[in-house]
């Protein structure tokens, strides 16, 4: 494959993920001269099958099933520990090869919360501003929803699918739900209730996270391909190394990249989009250090790589007297906002889940197991069958010691720098895990139920969400882009990534990544 | 409960075997589909029938193409008849039922964690046990046997979900 970088280039994409992918599909189909510079490789969606029983036969750790982990993606974790690794893929489609595939619209309140709640921080834009954008993202995504959730923030038309109905376990928590005083509704999805797009409607292999086989559930690949189909150039397997700058630390000039072959070639452009998440996004811009920027490019703010967040995962599980019909599906069906906006600075947004894969599936049991025959059978038809789980994300505020940064002597297959992950929970971050379990628990009382497993605040987890470490503001001395997601310092050099959030809320981000993406694009192309 | 050849297409589709269908699967087979039978008759409940016909067509088609791992099969069946010739006096596929329990379990297969590239009786957990389990409990026959006919691994609708059954 040729990897020299191509001439008189209008706009250099790094990252192939859902905004990267966003952006080049949108630029190249306004006649833009596009390259995509991605570090990981371009999968074979033939093999998708054989990446699900990677996933289905246990002798196989999460990470090998998008052939994550390594040399290449080492990194270091300090305070609370964060499985990097686990939470994302590197290669054509990015994380969305792996994600579960829920998309919200984040809440008008996430925009002000600083000025509502005095939490946080607010944002330079509104929810009005990303409104029109939040409709296309659920268009290129394909989305299948309903109205029916009093909670949401205002939109202006149908989804572009019809909702997936709820589930026999969401029939089994709707009484107690009601009798718990908890208002429940569908859940937006990714996943094609029907054909759409030219990909299929969900077959129910039930194994949506980490892969989809039939490509019912969106990923950024189907992006890519009409970014390809509009002229854009995608390459896999270059890792940017660093960008350059001009003499007056005015503009980027260059992205420099590695190849398999061991070449290093300098891709320029008229404009620079950084599309590579929330870990990497800001170690390219820390590992971009210069004599003009001694503490990494676009960092004179001193924000690069702080205020790191992800959503908290709180939830609890037993099992109920009836069939639960759990792990049919990989997706989630019913939810509660109810609980997302704040009353006050006493806790972080909440949001409610009702899991459709509870407790063991049968192939999981089965090879566990370590019996055979009819007793196997009887065991794994005990462990199948009856579980109901709550889960919920939770919403993390930012903190400037929450960050990456360059390891200090710890260095990746290249010799860069790893990242390092510094992570920790807040005290109102546990009050809030410490709420939503106490609606969790109303419900299973309600049920009648003792959990047989709970997830507080110490043993939490983080939901595979890197947020906050680019954040966006109209101060450059507080944040790294402005509300055009154009860095500060450097004016032709943008970021589309969750990496700019300068708050999280507690819904999964990636709809507003893309609804920022595209934002991003108009802009870059105004500007072109 | 019977496997059929709707199960060996399910088996199928949750592992993309080298061919379109078990009837596409000529030669390059395993030389010893027999023990590989017998085995199965001992790892799948007694109630499943048609163990001998689903073995083959989907082991068959299992190996098809797949040079690497059909030498990691017949590696791991090699192993398991050293194991029956030498404490049973005869190959694996002639010992009675109960006695080809015994030698799975005086390999102490029930305690050994799966593994391609490990040791003889971590590779027949991974490449045998492993592999004959995985076929059964991601079919929808499988899943029955334990109140699924969707479990997953198989692309069984949208609707048992929701508690329609067949």
């Amino acid at each position: 494959m040729n990897r020299a970088p191509s001439e008189r280039v209008d706009c250099c994409v790094v990252g192939a993920g859902p905004a990267g992918a966003l952006v080049a599909e949108r630029l190249a189909s306004a006649g833009r001269d596009v390259v995509v510079l991605e570090a990981g490789p371009r999968f074979d969606s033939a093999e998708r099958e054989e990446r699900m029983e990677t996933y289905l036969r246990p002798t196989n750790p999460d990470i090998e099933v998008w052939e994550m982990g390594g040399p290449r993606d080492a990194y270091a974790s300090s305070g609370r520990f964060y499985p990097l690794n686990a939470t994302r893929v590197k290669g054509v489609g990015g994380s969305t090869l792996h994600w579960q595939g829920m998309v919200m619209r984040l809440h008008e309140e996430d925009f002000n919360l600083a000025s509502e709640t005095g939490l946080g921080v607010d944002w330079p834009i509104d929810y009005s501003d990303l409104r029109p954008y939040y409709a296309e993202a659920e268009s290129a995504l394909g989305v299948a929803g309903a109205v029916d959730n009093p909670f949401a923030p205002p939109r202006e038309e149908p989804f572009p699918m019809p909702a997936f109905p709820p589930s026999k376990s969401d029939a089994v928590f709707a009484e107690a739900c009601e009798a718990a005083g908890i208002t429940t509704h569908s859940v937006p999805n990714a996943r094609n209730s029907k054909g759409y797009d030219g990909r299929s409607a969900c077959v129910g292999y039930g194994t949506c996270s980490p892969v989809c086989p039939s490509g019912a559930k969106y990923d950024a690949t189907t992006t890519i391909a009409d970014a390809e189909e509009a002229g854009a150039r995608v390459m896999s397997e270059v890792p940017v190394q660093r960008l350059e700058h001009d003499d007056a630390g005015e503009r980027v000039t260059g992205a420099v990249y590695a190849t398999p072959e061991g070449d290093e070639f300098t891709q320029e452009a008229r404009e620079f989009v950084l599309a590579c998440g929330g870990v990497e996004t800001p170690r390219l811009l820390l590992l971009s250090d210069s004599s003009r920027f001694p503490d990494g490019l676009a960092n004179s703010s001193g924000a690069v790589g702080r205020y790191f967040m992800d959503h908290l995962f709180a939830g609890m599980g037993g099992r109920v007297a009836a069939e639960t019909n759990q792990h049919e599906i990989g997706f989630i069906t019913t939810e509660s906002h109810q609980f997302y906006d704040r009353p006050d600075d006493s806790r972080g947004a909440i949001k409610l889940e009702f899991l459709n894969y509870a407790g063991p599936s049968p192939v999981g049991a089965a090879l566990t197991d370590g019996e055979w025959g009819d007793e196997l059978a009887e065991r794994v038809r005990e462990a199948y069958g009856n579980h109901v789980a709550m889960g919920g994300l939770v919403e993390q505020l930012p903190r400037a010691e929450n960050r990456v940064r360059l390891h200090p002597t710890k260095t990746d297959n290249r010799g860069n720098p790893v990242p390092e992950i510094v992570w920790s929970l807040g005290e109102k971050t546990r009050r809030t895990i410490e709420r939503a379990n106490e609606l969790q628990r109303s419900v299973f009382d309600e049920l009648g139920v003792e959990p047989e497993w709970v997830t507080g605040p110490e043993d939490t987890g983080p939901a595979a969400h890197h947020m906050g470490t680019t954040r966006m503001g109209a101060d450059p001395a507080e944040s790294v882009v402005d509300a055009e997601l154009r860095t500060h310092d450097l004016s032709n050099l943008s970021i589309a990534s969750s990496s700019v959030f300068p708050t999280a809320g507690a819904m999964n981000p990636t709809l507003t990544i893309a609804a920022l993406a595209l934002k991003c694009a108009d802009h870059v192309e105004t500007r072109l | 409960m019977e496997l059929t050849r709707r199960d060996v297409l399910a088996a199928l589709a949750a592992v993309s075997a080298g061919c379109a269908s078990p009837e596409d699967a000529t030669g390059d087979g395993l030389d010893d589909e027999r023990t590989l039978v017998a085995l199965a008759e001992v790892l799948y409940p007694a109630t499943v029938e048609g163990v001998g016909e689903f073995v083959r067509r989907y082991s068959l088609a299992r190996v098809e193409g797949r040079s690497a791992y059909r030498a990691g099969m017949a590696d791991a069946l090699m192993e398991l008849d050293e194991h029956a010739e030498t404490f049973h006096d005869a190959p694996f596929a002639e010992l009675s039922r109960d006695e080809r329990d015994t030698a799975l379990r005086e390999l102490r297969l029930h305690e050994t964690d799966p593994d391609p590239e490990g040791a003889a009786r971590e590779r027949v957990r991974y490449y045998l046990v492993n592999e004959l389990l995985f076929a059964l409990y991601s079919t929808p026959t499988g899943g029955e046997l334990v109140g699924t006919p969707n479990p997953p691994g198989h692309p069984g609708g949208t609707a048992t979900y929701r508690g329609e059954r067949r």
